[in-house]
């Protein structure tokens, strides 16, 4: 099945089996390998994209499920121009990361919660990456990250 | 100080906030095979047979047993038990018997739908009560995989002289280390005809040693190279040696690269985990609260093969019996063998077992002589010139006390405490608020000599006048990688961006030894200053205001630079390792926890609302840093506290998955409050002590004490949960 | 495994009526975890998700009309729901976390059948109406009736969810939807109950019996007397009978069942 989508900063031609898993395309056939498989199931968010504007498991989305002129947002697609957004600056100046394999998922997660809410309150910072799994820090600093970029 | 004391951002943050940074299963390979593995589905028999489907078309398709392993058949531990591949009799679910790999996953995985194995079954031992029972004898004469005996005064004399005898037992179970990132391996034949062995591991050279041994191949023929790593605590340690023989031998056989990533269900069931454990306490307390005697049993279970258990073992009784000025101790301990998965290293390594133990014990003695938890532990806390269990005198870098002081006047203890008491029994309240306090602490690097094994690191000049630290110590996240450098670039002189660290690859960098047991910061960063000092001496004054174009004019007349150095251990460490008696340790970091607790006191739902956590490091390198591990092994312990738990059912996890096996989210961590406390160890590099492990160790202990101190339910099983207060709740209610 | 994406309603109805043994992907926060791990093993795959006419919610005079295909946050953000039934949102915010209610669908929870699904009490408490299509044309369904057995509903082969059909609740309705679970996000459900109290009362609970329940028994006791402390205690020990939970990984039959009636003490205190 061919697709022709919107990755990041440029149009792409896919082209795979309809019950490929949207994460494998990315990762193995694009070779877009910044979004991370933690359980297949879609239980840990460390496959997360924006798929047209909506954050989601890219894990439980199949390949035939995505239409011509989606647009999809990974990690790689966060640095504008060569420089970080602030959500990424933010993240590495407050410790936020340790071994960064939630890192692409929570950044995409905390996108998607400020392109809505400029002005989030803690709950609701915290509803937005709870379905993002970290296991090395106690969340405090990836919060304290995203409070400071609103 | 210009490096150290600094919260400079992480080397690898800008790499992984981009997405550009490489884990093993993001490594691009052309023309790599992928790799399954064909496991045992009993915990215990023998093979009879092992079929491979005539049907199925076996071209492109290669698969190895155990007799394509030229050399020994183990993985290379404290004893060498753990075959690589299972000969005629398995000892586990997932013990792997038939490796196979094919150009794609999906044909490698069609391949394994294809073999079936036949077995005899054996009579299973599942739990720690049946191993010591011998119902079955699967481990040696009696099952026992390691014991200990640390003995200190008289423990009889000391009963003898309590008023009041203590006594309790305390459970914990299986817990998952939830790494994100899957334990995964690949092997890349060489162009010279070696082999290179990259992964997500701890450890380079275990596995490199591993794989010399099964392989009969020296270190000109192999090297084995860390991938960054999303995640280990301990369960990259011993494992990656066996995924590392896979690939390795799939590559070897079929000639092609292999890789092999593991699925979140396969890591679960089929890796280590941390050690469940019974242990008894019995302490003899006088009126005034003095603790006149302890004694203390300590039982483990290790699982189908003993991989690290013997150390695991040791670390756990060692500290047993905490931080507390007692003159007599008795402690044994045993780890028993099962038909289960085998145990191994998880953060902590046998101390949150036994911690959860004894600070719930304490509380419980504290209540006998009617002391409130914080006044018991404040009179019986160690200081400077007080003897652990083993003897061990404290001379320097005791902040235990300061810890204590420090996280009760910062969260309010005693005023809560006693305010929470008072309204415990109130039957109107629907939510119940708890405090609870726990003292703990945790030995840095290994036990006793063991960092007499002369572990080397070093730095290197290059060529663009930049400096790289050359060490076998990995980065898991922690954040070595920073803090190494950091140690580095203070000791030289030099500004911290100058400093960097080499890709740990065995055939660059010295064996450091392994990336474990809180070791890193203070044994590697202690032979890297004296690097630094000798490296100073041959360089010129490092002072003028461009170092980068000095050190680059360096190179150019003077070629690579590079100064390798031994880890010597402090003289005056003594250790008898057959009595477990003297230093166990070079020295321990200290800390305190107060955890702050809701209760609904219907549903029994817990929710911990607020943590302060007192650690003593002795200097901490990279604050920000410290920090993050301070709250994160604290998280971990909340998870295992109050919600995780591997169920097993006939040796098999019965929760294998994310959804399943649950930790905690977001919405579950608690608000932090984080104090460092700074006593310099004068061996430590700037005074540096261990971290990685000691917040994991007394999380679990203050939350159950907060319970108490809310419900009047004292829960002494690991996890505490709802169902389990509930249970306790109504049998409580049901004798009155 | 053939995976057939139908362009509209109709398409959908007839490949389902041509292959009624193939899986229907909708959100597929369900249905692609069981593929990945290889427990689902259908001959094919018809993906609904995205299908405008199924997935709309609307008002239709005294009801509410939400579309099998509405998304969890769809329901969540939507301003009728809030306005008309303020309860469904909460449920929902319930299900998963964010990226699971923006992909996952109500019609989703209510097909794939498991007890413990988050909306299904409330669909059980405003006494839904279902409607079913095929090819051959539509059918209401009581929801109450829907579940046959565990994880089996009256569904058709050839049939495919399309919408919920609610009356809309009154300004003087008291209601709640309470859920315990295994941890505070993305947490499956120990016990979930939706109550309400209008003129009669409706109790309805998921996670304590094979498909979810009414309680009728402990209603009609409640519906036949002035709800005091008294009767509160009462209903309390009723609905425990009623309810017949197990113990699974996630939980205990013991303390299901003690949950089951704080719960219901909670919603009788509050009105």
């Amino acid at each position: 099945m061919k697709r022709r989508i919107k990755l990041n900063n440029g149009i792409i031609n896919a082209d795979a089996d309809p019950i490929r898993r949207l994460i494998d395309v990315l990762r193995y056939d694009l070779q877009v390998t910044g979004t991370k498989d933690g359980c297949g199931e879609g239980a840990c968010g460390a496959c997360s994209i924006i798929l047209n504007g909506e954050c989601v498991n890219s894990c439980i989305i199949l390949f035939g499920q995505i239409e011509d002129g989606d647009e999809i947002l990974t990690v790689e697609g966060l640095l504008k121009d060569g420089k970080l957004s602030r959500l990424q600056e933010s993240f590495v100046k407050n410790g936020a990361v340790h071994c960064g394999a939630c890192i692409p998922g929570m950044l995409l997660s905390a996108t998607a919660l400020l392109n809505k809410n400029l002005k989030p309150t803690d709950e609701e910072i915290k509803d937005s990456i709870s379905g993002n799994l970290c296991r090395c820090t106690g969340y405090g600093k990836i919060i304290k990250a995203i409070r400071e970029c609103i | 100080m210009k490096s150290v004391g600094k919260n400079i951002p992480r080397l690898d943050g800008y790499d992984k906030v981009t997405g550009k940074v490489k884990y093993v299963d993001d490594i691009d390979i052309p023309d790599c095979w992928r790799g399954e593995v064909v496991r045992s589905d009993i915990p215990y028999g023998r093979i009879k047979k092992i079929n491979f489907d005539k049907a199925f078309d076996w071209d492109k398709v290669m698969t190895c047993t155990y007799k394509d392993i030229p050399g020994k058949n183990a993985t290379i531990f404290l004893s060498d038990d753990q075959p690589i591949l299972a000969e005629n009799l398995v000892k586990h679910v997932g013990e792997a018997i038939v490796l196979i790999a094919a150009p794609s996953a999906s044909k490698a995985l069609e391949a394994k739908k294809h073999i079936t194995i036949e077995y005899d079954t054996l009579d299973s031992v599942l739990s720690i009560e049946d191993s010591r029972k011998r119902k079955n004898v699967i481990f040696g004469k009696d099952n026992i995989q390691a014991k200990y005996k640390i003995e200190k005064g008289d423990v009889k004399k000391g009963f003898a002289e309590a008023d009041f005898i203590v006594e309790g037992e305390y459970r914990t179970g299986f817990h998952e280390h939830a790494y994100i990132e899957t334990q995964g391996m690949a092997a890349i034949p060489r162009p010279d005809g070696g082999l290179t062995v990259t992964g997500s591991l701890q450890c380079p050279y275990y596995v490199l040693k591993t794989l010399k041994s099964a392989l009969l191949l020296d270190e000109t023929k192999i090297n084995v190279v860390q991938a960054p790593m999303g995640g280990a605590f301990g369960g990259k340690e011993d494992y990656p040696s066996l995924l590392g023989m896979y690939v390795a031998l799939l590559s070897i056989k079929s000639g092609k690269p292999v890789k092999i990533i593991y699925s979140r269900d396969e890591d679960i069931v089929v890796t280590t985990k941390r050690h469940p454990s019974i242990v008894t306490h019995k302490t003899g307390v006088k009126k005034d609260g003095t603790i006149t005697a302890m004694e203390i049993d300590v039982a483990f279970e290790g699982g189908a093969y003993s991989t690290l258990s013997p150390v695991v073992l040791s670390r756990g009784v060692i500290h047993s019996a905490g931080a507390y000025k007692c003159e007599n101790t008795f402690c044994t301990a045993n780890c028993y063998a099962t038909n289960n998965v085998p145990t191994g290293a998880f953060r902590g390594f046998g101390a949150p077992q036994v911690f959860y133990a004894l600070e719930m014990h304490i509380d419980k003695v504290a209540e006998r002589i009617g002391m409130s938890p914080h006044e018991f532990r404040l009179k019986n806390c160690v200081e400077v010139g007080d003897r652990l269990s083993t003897t061990q005198l404290l001379k320097e870098s005791v902040g235990a006390k300061e810890c204590l002081e420090k996280v009760l006047s910062a969260a309010d203890f005693g005023k809560k405490w006693r305010n929470n008491l008072d309204t415990c029994a109130f039957k109107h309240l629907r939510t119940k608020k708890g405090i609870g306090l726990s003292l703990y602490m945790h030995g840095g690097a290994f036990t006793g000599s063991g960092e007499g094994m002369k572990s080397e690191a070093g730095l290197r000049l290059n060529k663009d006048g930049t400096i790289s630290v050359l060490t076998g110590c990995t980065d898991m996240g922690q954040g070595s990688h920073t803090v190494l450098p950091q140690i580095a670039a203070e000791s030289l002189g030099v500004p911290a961006a100058l400093v960097n660290t080499a890709v740990p690859d065995t055939a660059v960098v010295p064996d450091s030894g392994p990336t474990v047991a809180s070791r890193t910061t203070m044994i590697i960063g202690s032979i890297l200053v004296r690097c630094a000092e000798k490296m100073k001496k041959k360089l010129p004054d490092l002072k003028k205001r461009d170092v980068k174009e000095l050190l680059k004019t360096y190179y150019s007349e003077h070629g690579e630079l590079k100064i390798i150095e031994r880890y010597i251990l402090p003289p005056e460490i003594k250790w008898d390792q057959e009595k477990h008696c003297g230093d166990a340790y070079p020295v321990y970091s200290w800390a305190a926890d107060v955890a702050e607790v809701s209760v609904d006191a219907e549903t029994f739902e817990v929710s911990v609302d607020k943590l302060t956590v007192a650690v003593d490091v002795g200097r901490a390198v990279n604050p920000v840093l410290v920090e993050g591990q301070m709250e994160g092994g604290t998280l971990q312990a909340l998870g295992w506290a109050l919600m995780e738990d591997c169920i097993y059912k006939n040796g098999k996890p019965v929760n294998n998955r994310f959804q399943t096996y649950i930790i905690p989210t977001a919405k579950d961590a608690p608000e932090w409050k984080t104090i460092i406390v700074e006593k310099p160890f004068s061996y430590g590099p700037f005074g540096a002590k261990g971290i990685g492990e000691l917040p994991l160790d007394g999380g679990a202990p203050a939350i159950a004490n907060a319970i108490y101190n809310a419900t009047g339910l004292r829960i002494t099983s690991l996890p505490i949960t709802p169902e389990k207060l509930y249970s306790l709740y109504e049998e409580k209610n049901k004798i009155k | 495994m053939e995976f057939l994406s139908p362009k509209n309603l109709n398409e959908a109805l007839k490949f389902k009526s041509e292959h009624p043994d193939f899986t229907v992907l909708a959100g597929g926060t369900d249905a692609c975890t069981l593929i990945n791990s290889g427990i689902l093993k259908s001959k094919g795959l018809i993906n609904i998700y995205g299908i405008k006419e199924i997935a709309e919610i609307k008002e239709n005079g005294d009801f509410l009309e939400i579309g099998a295909l509405a998304t969890l946050t769809q329901i969540i953000e939507n301003r009728l729901v809030s306005k008309f039934l303020p309860v469904l949102a909460m449920a929902c915010k319930t299900i998963g976390a964010r990226q699971i209610q923006n992909r996952g669908t109500i019609g989703g929870n209510v097909m794939n059948a498991s007890p413990a699904g988050d909306a299904l009490p409330v669909f059980l408490a405003y006494e839904t109406k279902m409607e079913l299509l095929s090819a051959k044309g539509s059918r209401l369904v009581l929801f109450e009736k829907f579940y046959a057995g565990y994880r089996k509903t009256a569904a058709e082969a050839d049939e495919l969810a399309a919408k919920f059909i609610i009356k809309k609740c009154d300004d003087k309705e008291r209601f709640a939807f309470m859920k315990v679970g295994t941890r505070r996000a993305q947490s499956i459900s120990k016990v979930c109950a939706c109550f309400r109290q209008s003129s009669s009362y409706k109790i309805a609970y998921g996670s304590v019996a094979p498909t979810p329940i009414r309680c009728y028994v402990t209603e009609k006791f409640l519906n036949g007397c002035k709800t005091d402390a008294f009767a509160a205690d009462e209903a309390v020990r009723l609905v425990r009978q009623e309810v017949s939970p197990m113990d699974d990984i996630r939980s205990t039959a013991n303390y299901r069942r003690h949950v089951a009636g704080v719960l219901l003490k909670r919603f009788l205190e509050s009105v």
